[in-house]
């Protein structure tokens, strides 16, 4: 049912100017996004740039305020016209979003690009039957007749788990249970079959239970489909399983990007591995201490100089809060981060005597790019954690050197 | 801080060290002519300086029976004991003044935040209300639980609620609560709006809390993995009743409920390696209008039994400390009279298909 649809769909949505379907879907490049407010321009998104292949799902990870939101408003052209100040282009499918008019974009929405919201009460309109809120954008885009959307909107209803369709279709929101409306914006954004869908938290707030079936789903509807995903999350234990690849994010820009396994693997990042820690796990013993990161995220007015994780990073030298690191590859060339002392399984490289950015210091910086050394074996990767003491294992290429002790600045201030 | 000290001296526990007990704990709600069974008969008890968490999926009554513990929702029967005072039999001045060593912490701390005013001011209201101590000593004090739960006094003391963030706005509760020094703390889902890196932060803050101001804590929430971190022991709840109760690390490693076993396994393991072999949980919480008969998970379990149908499982023993409500759990029954019936691929060893 939903796949004649789809051809339907693709029939009359066909763009005159589309550039045909090749190389990857979605291409963020350098993208930035401001704020101008009273105190002064916030710099939420700050220079990001990324690719989503067709059919493929990025997990895009960050804490609150670390721009992720805007970032996705921002790719979407969500964002109000007053007060922002935007430079960089997205380009899906060819087409340049960045320079549509509004006009433009609503053929796209919907149709070829939706979101699912976090909050699914705010998202829906309370005072509109579920059906209408359904069918609204199969009637815009795809033509349908109003029995026809209704078919495919109860269709889509079934598709997402909703038990009795044929009488939920006529329910209003506040009828639903938080799990149930998600369900619903799910069916809202897959109405037309888009290529892409962009999911803002669209766990946060529902229970683990729930958070699991709503998320089998949207991988189960996403296989089916072949849509790309973009899952946008706080929860780095959301995206492990379900991600290709990960986009993990702080102060408004990219600090490091892998294939999620090599994320995991072979984290760089201090703050990755810093958001790794903080999960708790069923594993631990209970009453063990978890992994915070001190403090929070800076001021997008006034960020700080340098690594802008450094005033929290428990390995930070000098140099860190002098020169910003560039976003650069290790090893592989899929995998880029933000660190001038990447961690090298699980340790970093930051030397345990303070000092200056002499030529000691640069050298073991750059030494991991060059020659990662040995990497982690998948088995190891669950356990280490700051305040576990370790022994460096001693990679080839940094004789002597330890790592300084992570408790000294690690854990609730 | 003498002078402010609450001067209600709390009565001591009692022999076994329990501060707050619940025996049949039922809720009910008038819904038109129907009535939502949100508890239906919750027991357990709650001894000093531990941390018992309640945890669940939404609707399963932990909220309600954490409002019920503070009489904040009057139960429908069922005794709240709190050291050898029967809460229900107080009178409403009495209450408040035992609701001062009872603090509660909500879920979103936002919206539990008077948005218009400041936050020295909001923090000292307890004082206020119990006009403890002189308007400096109240300064002094407000600035001392500010401080102790990391938020700056000197610059956040004028500020309003709006200018925090949600992790901040749950440290500035967690000050308010504890300024009337409190000795029991039922935190009600206090990380659940809370990004993970906040939430450990969060998390940490409560257990040195707890140690420094000697604390008991009754912990709700839906995710086993935080309730596990925080909580000496663990209560399961499901549509109202009581499910399993043990010591955390026992119902982590030897889960004996079902449902116990379907929350585990819905929990995202931040490990691209790991895939749960576990269905999860399918389906949602029936309507608490008209709960299923016996037990009442039988409708979502995958090991239901027509047992489970007729007759209402009840607490038993599968091991110290801890207990479980099934007919055919995961780990054998220790008592020999509740001897686990074997049915269908159902064994006694705990095995199952």
């Amino acid at each position: 049912m939903i796949g004649r649809r789809t051809s339907k769909r693709a029939a009359a949505l066909e763009f005159p100017d589309a550039v045909p379907s090749e190389g990857p879907l979605l291409v963020v490049d350098d993208l930035h996004t401001s704020f101008r407010t009273g105190r002064g321009t916030v710099r939420a998104v700050d220079g990001v740039s990324f690719t989503v292949g067709r059919g493929r799902t990025l997990g895009v990870v960050g804490e609150s305020g670390s721009g992720k939101t805007v970032l996705s408003r921002s790719i979407m052209g969500l964002l109000p016209p007053r007060d922002v100040i935007k430079s960089g282009t997205v380009h899906f499918d060819g087409r340049e979003l960045t320079a549509m008019t509004p006009a433009e974009l609503r053929q796209v929405w919907g149709a070829e690009l939706s979101m699912i919201f976090q909050d699914p009460m705010t998202a829906l309109n309370p005072v509109k039957r579920i059906g209408k809120q359904i069918t609204e954008s199969l009637r815009l885009h795809l033509d349908m007749s109003r029995s026809e959307a209704n078919a495919t909107g109860v269709e889509l209803l079934r598709s997402v788990g909703i038990p009795s369709p044929e009488q939920r279709i006529r329910w209003y929101p506040f009828q639903l249970s938080g799990g149930m409306r998600q369900r619903v914006m799910i069916a809202i954004a897959l109405a037309c079959a888009p290529r892409l869908v962009m999911a803002d938290e669209p766990t946060t707030g529902l229970d683990v239970t729930v958070q699991a079936q709503i998320l089998d789903l949207l991988g189960e509807l996403q296989r089916e489909r072949h849509m790309a995903v973009i899952l946008v999350t706080h929860d780095l234990g959301v995206v492990a399983n379900r991600a290709d690849d990960i986009v993990v994010m702080y102060a408004g820009r990219v600090v490091e990007q892998a294939p999620t396994k090599t994320l995991f693997q072979q984290t760089r990042m201090p703050y990755t591995r810093a958001l790794m820690d903080s999960i708790p796990r069923l594993s631990d013993p209970s009453g063990v201490r978890l992994h915070a990161i001190a403090g929070r995220p800076p001021d997008l007015i006034h960020p700080p100089e340098g690594c802008r994780f450094a005033p929290r990073c428990p390995y930070v030298q000098d140099k860190c809060r002098q020169i910003e690191p560039p976003l650069r590859t290790a090893g592989s060339p899929d995998h880029l981060f933000a660190c001038w002392f990447p961690l090298v399984n699980g340790v970093s490289t930051a030397p345990s005597v303070r000092s200056t950015a002499d030529g000691a210091v640069i050298a073991g910086a750059t030494g991991p790019v060059a020659n990662p050394g040995p990497e982690t074996t998948p088995g190891q990767v669950a356990i280490p954690g700051p305040a576990v003491p370790r022994v460096p294992p001693a990679p080839p290429g940094y004789p002597g050197e330890t790592p300084i002790d992570p408790d000294a600045e690690v854990g609730t201030p | 801080m003498t002078e402010l000290a609450n001067d209600a001296t709390p009565a001591p526990a009692d022999e076994h060290g329990v501060v707050l007990t619940v025996d049949n704990l039922v809720v009910e709600f008038k819904s038109g002519r129907q009535t939502v069974h949100a508890v239906s008969g919750v027991s357990f008890a709650v001894r000093t300086g531990e941390t018992l968490g309640l945890v669940g999926e939404s609707g399963c009554g932990k909220s309600t029976t954490g409002r019920a513990l503070v009489q904040v929702q009057p139960p429908t029967s069922g005794t709240v004991t709190y050291r050898g005072q029967d809460l229900n039999r107080l009178s409403g001045r009495q209450l408040r003044r035992v609701r001062t060593k009872i603090q509660m912490i909500f879920q979103d701390p936002i919206s539990s935040l008077n948005p218009r005013r400041r936050v020295k001011d909001i923090v000292a209201e307890p004082l206020v209300i119990w006009k403890r101590g002189t308007k400096s000593e109240r300064r002094e004090k407000v600035r001392e639980m500010l401080e102790a739960v990391g938020i700056d006094p000197d610059s956040a003391g004028d500020r309003r609620p709006g200018e925090f963030s949600g992790g901040q706005c749950q440290r500035i509760s967690i000050a308010r609560a504890l300024m009337a020094d409190p000795d029991l703390l039922i935190c009600d889902e206090p990380v659940s709006a809370l990004d993970v890196s906040v939430q450990a932060q969060i998390l940490n803050l409560l257990a040195d809390l707890k140690a420094r101001f000697a604390l008991t804590m009754v912990f709700i929430a839906h995710d086993l993995a935080v309730v596990k971190n925080v909580s000496d022991r663990v209560a399961v709840m499901y549509l109202g009743k009581l499910v399993e109760i043990a010591g955390s690390d026992d119902l982590y490693r030897a889960a004996a409920h079902p449902y116990t076993e379907a929350l585990l396994a819905s929990i995202p393991e931040p490990d691209p390696e790991h895939h749960s072999d576990h269905k999860g949980l399918s389906g949602e919480l029936p309507s608490p209008l008209n709960p299923p008969s016996g037990c009442r998970f039988r409708t979502r379990c995958p090991y239901a039994q027509d047992r489970c149908a007729e007759e209402e499982p009840l607490l038993r023993s599968v091991g110290p400390g801890h207990e479980v409500a099934c007919h055919f759990p995961l780990v054998p029954a220790n008592d020999e009279a509740s001897a686990v019936v074997t049915g269908g691929e159902t064994s006694t060893d705990g095995s199952r298909a």
